[in-house]
């Protein structure tokens, strides 16, 4: 019993990142109006960010920039096991501005929506649409 | 329909439950994200490119081509909220009413007459909105701040926390506080419309173009070390160098595209008021 407390209670991050996916997830699916969904594909996308950086982290190890190092010497040998995983940083660092460029087109579309059919719920605009 | 997400979103959080029983523990160095390339780039990056801040390094070099896409994805996410949103709107009022702030003298300009030359007038019509003194005072003195602070992380990027990306976040963040603490009419005054969608367009072109150099020059697409003879440098610190560039270049194309994506978003393309 300890034993599974204690590797629930190590692999927090997993569980974190699984929990805000699914409430993205779920208000993707089940929220009637645009911008409500739009906010879900944003916290879907918070999820994996987090997800990522969390893939990141090394035990005792700091931020990946060398210490010691400017102009190019005196930075000793580097051992990889001092400093956190470069990847994930540079993957997410991309993809947090990507999705705000992508949320603006979202908000773009809903305002298209709206100017057409005058309403933001996704029922009323079905409704429209099998009306004409 | 909230039944169908709830099951969807119970089973999905299930398999994904199901699945991280597999991956590796919190903080374990020995992960399989943290093997294979990643000690590569950590040990060598400093020999290879003299760039302190391996984040950047990868970003703008061994990862060139991603980061030069991310850019495209970027402007061509700004292109999109234009292409869906702006209207051309109605022509201007044949008489236009400005209010000369200072004095609080309102000036009636007929058709084809210009306004006496100052910066003092206001616009005068239905989308005029009053000012807030305390906001517009502390947000006058602000911005300089941040954009200063834009420039530091866009030029700091190799030795600090920072790149292209944050720092033209935050460029383009202080143009948008100027539209929304004054009004969208302001901040247009400064950053036109054609100014936001030809730099964003330069920005994208000054990384391409970096690379179209380094491919003319004899090497890979993207390779800096072909830049050592243009900029009188070692092949290493052409590296570096070369990294400057194409941050630079991501720096000017998310500062006008935020802004640009914000003008269009924020007024739904008509450009006559903010929020």
């Amino acid at each position: 019993m300890a034993d599974i407390v204690s590797t629930v209670v190590a692999n927090y991050n997993y569980w974190i990142y699984i929990t805000l996916m699914m409430i993205g997830l779920y208000a993707i699916i089940a929220k009637n109006n645009l911008v409500k969904k739009i906010v879900g594909m944003n916290i879907f996308q918070t999820a994996i960010i987090l997800f990522y950086v969390s893939i990141g982290v090394k035990k005792g190890a700091t931020i990946p920039i060398l210490e010691h190092a400017h102009g190019g010497h005196g930075y000793g040998v580097v051992h990889a096991a001092e400093y956190a995983n470069p990847l994930p940083h540079v993957l997410m660092l991309t993809a947090i501005v990507v999705g705000v460029a992508t949320l603006g087109v979202a908000l773009a579309l809903a305002i298209r929506v709206y100017n057409e059919y005058n309403t933001l719920e996704e029922d009323e605009i079905l409704a429209q649409i099998r009306e004409e | 329909m909230k039944i169908i997400g709830l099951i969807v979103a119970v089973l999905t959080g299930g398999l994904l439950v199901y699945a991280a029983e597999d991956f590796p523990a919190w903080s374990d160095p020995a992960s399989p994200a943290s093997t294979y390339l990643s000690p590569h780039f950590i040990e060598k990056t400093i020999e290879e490119t003299s760039v302190p801040n391996i984040v950047t390094a990868v970003l703008a070099d061994y990862r060139g081509f991603d980061t030069m896409f991310e850019t495209t994805v970027i402007f061509s996410a700004g292109v999109a909220v234009f292409l869906l949103l702006r209207t051309s709107g109605p022509k201007t009022q044949q008489t236009r009413l400005y209010r000369h702030q200072l004095t609080g003298v309102t000036l009636r300009i007929k058709e084809g007459a210009d306004l006496p030359p100052s910066d003092n007038f206001e616009r005068i019509d239905r989308f005029w909105t009053p000012h807030d003194l305390i906001i517009k005072t502390v947000c006058r003195l602000l911005i300089p701040f941040i954009q200063l602070f834009g420039l530091y992380v866009i030029a700091h990027g190799h030795h600090s926390p920072g790149g292209g990306f944050q720092g033209g976040v935050i460029l383009g963040a202080s143009i948008i506080l100027l539209a929304i603490s004054h009004d969208l009419r302001t901040a247009v005054k400064r950053v036109a419309e054609k100014m936001d969608a030809v730099l964003c367009a330069i920005g994208v072109l000054i990384y391409a173009g970096t690379g179209a150099l380094c491919l003319l020059l004899g090497l890979n697409f993207l390779d800096y070390k072909a830049l050592a003879p243009v900029l009188h440098v070692d092949s290493i610190m052409a590296r570096s160098h070369g990294i400057l560039i194409v941050e630079i270049g991501v720096g000017i194309a998310v500062m006008f595209t935020m802004i640009w994506i914000y003008n269009n978003v924020s007024s739904g393309g008509k450009y006559n008021q903010g929020l």
